[in-house]
């Protein structure tokens, strides 16, 4: 059998062949007739202003970051969550006290009113 | 022996048979197994967009499509037909290689997560599985995760105000309600003591929906969440930001993003299933075993299409309050109390989810239930404050207005 | 060439000209774009290496994350949409002497370090290598110091990047 991984990349490629066939006959079958207008960048049917730009606001930026701590955090608890019943009671309170430290940085955040949606 | 095995069986002798080399048989067996596969997830995604349209049809009171063949069942094949002869529009100043790729990536992210998903017990020649990785559950989540750098490049490729303004708030939202899924997952493995998705369907003596309730509950909301369907849906919502990160696609491009959501849809259904459901498991034809597991599927989808044709939609501050002060949360006490009562469960009382089954998994339903009981007991209590403190400052500005005239 | 270090040397190539076209490319959206190929290319040598839970554990943290704080991070930026600057700086003698050197440094470091024979099989990793890693994450006499150590990193990194991303009060 292909390792797990082999299968994985094979799997892959034949969905990229899956999703691309039929943009592939799409292109193919479909009339061609580009036009100034029809390209125009939509803009609830007025012309385009100013550059393509947009406000970006820094709470999108503190979401991610959130996000990026807790997402490593996961990637620790996971292995450890595979071997959680074989781990003694000490790596349990580890684990915990793991969590509850970044907890506080969720509690901080919070207080500070960085998770609500200005 | 299940009739799928047998035939890959028959199969590979035939190929050996013909002379090809050993690899080169892995490697059409493997073809062979991810475009099954691949096509049992486009079929399934056909199927369900004719089957959401009836069932939202009939909630909202109308019969929902009927033209097409026989209660509308050829509906989804007469939409691709239509959309394969549009025309593929592509904006001005968009970027070509970014613009095609965007959907294409994310509908190759959406069906990746079938790869690992175990529809069959083993009988004989390896479980039903297109290949039974032992990091499971993390590939799942980082498929997800794949899938929302796709939806950046869409978003992104289009060369439109709209479209950009539309991606920054799905990828918000999409990356918000990541956290919980990893967190319940987390819980999962912990009970199940594996990532391996095969093992996980095996390890379910009791059907973690059981013991792991809030887990499970987690995990569905976020799921929804993160597959843009509603009550979620702000992202496409046509009334709010004009449909979004997709503006600009037109044609196939906008059917694979469409395809994309479904099929991801599709998968998070399957994953609950295979995780909390006990996947294929009946006590039946073990051959048959797949039918059954797409059967259950369905039903945890029709949950989906419930959803959407019942709940209003959420308005972004409320969904990332949702996520970050309530969701988040539980989630982490959930891994606390999972851990904490499991290993007083099976220090203290030898009870473990393999040696008793039934009693570990009632005392766990029992932490369950009031762990839910206390956060939405909280919840209530907040509420009723904010209400109190709202009625407050009216009753307060009221005065000023009466006096300060 | 066995047919794995075949694919060690292609997903090695395809990470290197990815890296390459991170610093050359015009567009900073398309660096931040080639970046997330570099990153997959790295999730790739893993799975070649046999390290599965890394693999997956790259995707999932630096594509699912870290890409997309880049990608905010440039969008913050106001010059993103606008075409290209000059891509070299007046430093930009000074750092290609510091390369050099880098390079001369590292090449001999590689060459000097006495790495297992060619053509002796790779090690083989424990079969339940995910359960080893998390026994030893918390084990006292392995990586709990360090893994604690870790999580106040995280704790100091969230609170001190939320504090400078805030944006400023009043002026609102």
């Amino acid at each position: 059998m292909v390792e797990p991984f082999g299968f994985i990349g094979i799997f892959i490629a034949v969905a990229f062949i899956l999703a691309s066939v039929p943009v592939l006959l799409n292109w193919l079958i479909a009339p061609k007739k580009p036009n100034p207008i029809k390209e125009e960048t939509y803009e609830c049917g007025i012309e385009t202003v100013g550059d393509t730009w947009v406000q970006f606001k820094a709470q999108y930026y503190i979401y991610a970051l959130i996000f990026v701590v807790f997402d490593i955090e996961a990637a620790f608890l996971l292995p450890w969550a595979v071997a959680y019943k074989q781990v003694p009671l000490v790596g349990v309170i580890a684990m915990l006290l793991f969590i509850v430290l970044l907890a506080d940085g969720l509690v901080y955040a919070w207080r500070k009113g960085d998770l609500k949606w200005r | 022996m299940d009739p799928f095995s047998s035939i890959a069986v028959a199969l590979e002798n035939l190929l050996a048979s013909l002379g090809f080399a050993d690899w080169l048989i892995d490697l059409i067996m493997a073809v062979l197994r991810s475009a099954i596969l691949g096509t049992v997830a486009l079929l399934a995604f056909m199927f369900l967009t004719w089957l959401e349209r009836k069932l939202i049809g009939r909630m909202q009171d109308r019969l929902g499509p009927t033209y097409a063949g026989p209660i509308g069942i050829l509906q989804p094949i007469a939409d691709g037909i239509k959309t394969l002869t549009k025309e593929i529009v592509v904006p001005k100043g968009a970027d070509r290689w970014i613009y095609f790729s965007g959907p294409i990536l994310a509908a190759m992210a959406a069906l990746a997560v079938f790869a690992v998903i175990p529809f069959g017990p083993d009988t004989g020649n390896g479980p039903l599985v297109g290949t039974a990785l032992n990091v499971g559950l993390v590939y799942v989540l980082a498929a997800g995760a794949a899938g929302i750098v796709a939806t950046i490049m869409a978003g992104w490729g289009s060369n439109n105000k709209f479209a950009v303004l539309g991606t920054f708030r799905a990828v918000a939202q999409l990356i918000s309600y990541e956290v919980p899924q990893l967190l319940s997952l987390v819980a999962v493995a912990m009970v199940a003591g594996t990532m391996d998705m095969v093992k996980i369907v095996d390890a379910q003596t009791v059907p973690f929906i059981f013991p792991l309730f809030v887990t499970a509950l987690l995990f569905l909301i976020s799921g929804v969440a993160e597959s843009g369907r509603s009550p979620f849906d702000l992202l496409e919502a046509d009334s709010e930001i004009v449909a979004g990160f997709h503006i600009e696609y037109s044609a196939m491009m906008f059917a694979l993003v469409q395809m994309a959501e479904y099929i991801h849809a599709f998968a998070i259904s399957c994953i609950v299933v295979t995780v909390f459901l006990n996947g294929w498991a009946w006590p039946f034809l073990p051959g048959l075993a797949p039918i059954w597991f797409l059967v259950k599927c369905f039903a945890v989808f029709f949950i989906l299409i419930w959803f959407r044709g019942t709940l209003p939609r959420f308005r972004i501050d409320q969904m990332m309050a949702f996520n970050w002060q309530f969701m988040v949360p539980l989630a982490l006490v959930n891994v606390i109390v999972v851990a904490v009562v499991d290993r007083a469960l099976s220090d203290a009382a030898g009870w473990t989810s393999a040696s008793q089954p039934w009693g570990w998994g009632l005392v766990m339903f029992a932490a369950n239930a009031v762990m839910l009981l206390a956060a939405l007991g909280l919840m209530s209590l907040k509420g009723r404050e904010a209400r109190m403190r709202d009625a407050e400052k009216a009753r307060s500005q009221s005065a000023v207005a009466a006096t300060g005239r | 060439m066995t047919a794995q270090q075949g694919f060690f040397v292609f997903f090695s190539l395809v990470t290197l000209i990815a890296g390459l076209r991170v610093v050359t490319a015009r567009n900073l959206f398309h660096a931040a774009i080639w970046l997330v190929l570099a990153l997959a290319g790295v999730a790739a040598l893993f799975a070649v290496l046999d390290a599965g839970l890394l693999a997956a554990v790259q995707v999932l943290i630096y594509i699912g994350a870290i890409a997309i704080l880049i990608i905010f991070a440039i969008m913050l930026t106001r010059g993103m949409m606008a075409p290209e600057r000059r891509r070299l700086n007046s430093w930009s003698s000074t750092g290609a002497v510091v390369s050099l050197v880098l390079l001369i440094v590292l090449v001999q470091a590689i060459i000097a370090f006495p790495w297992a024979t060619p053509g002796a099989a790779l090690a083989e990793p424990p079969a339940d290598s995910v359960v080893t890693l998390g026994k030893a994450l918390v084990d006292p006499n392995q990586f709990v110091l360090p893994f604690e150590l870790a999580s106040v990193l995280l704790l100091v990194a969230l609170i001190g990047g939320i504090f400078v991303a805030r944006e400023r009060r009043g002026g609102e």
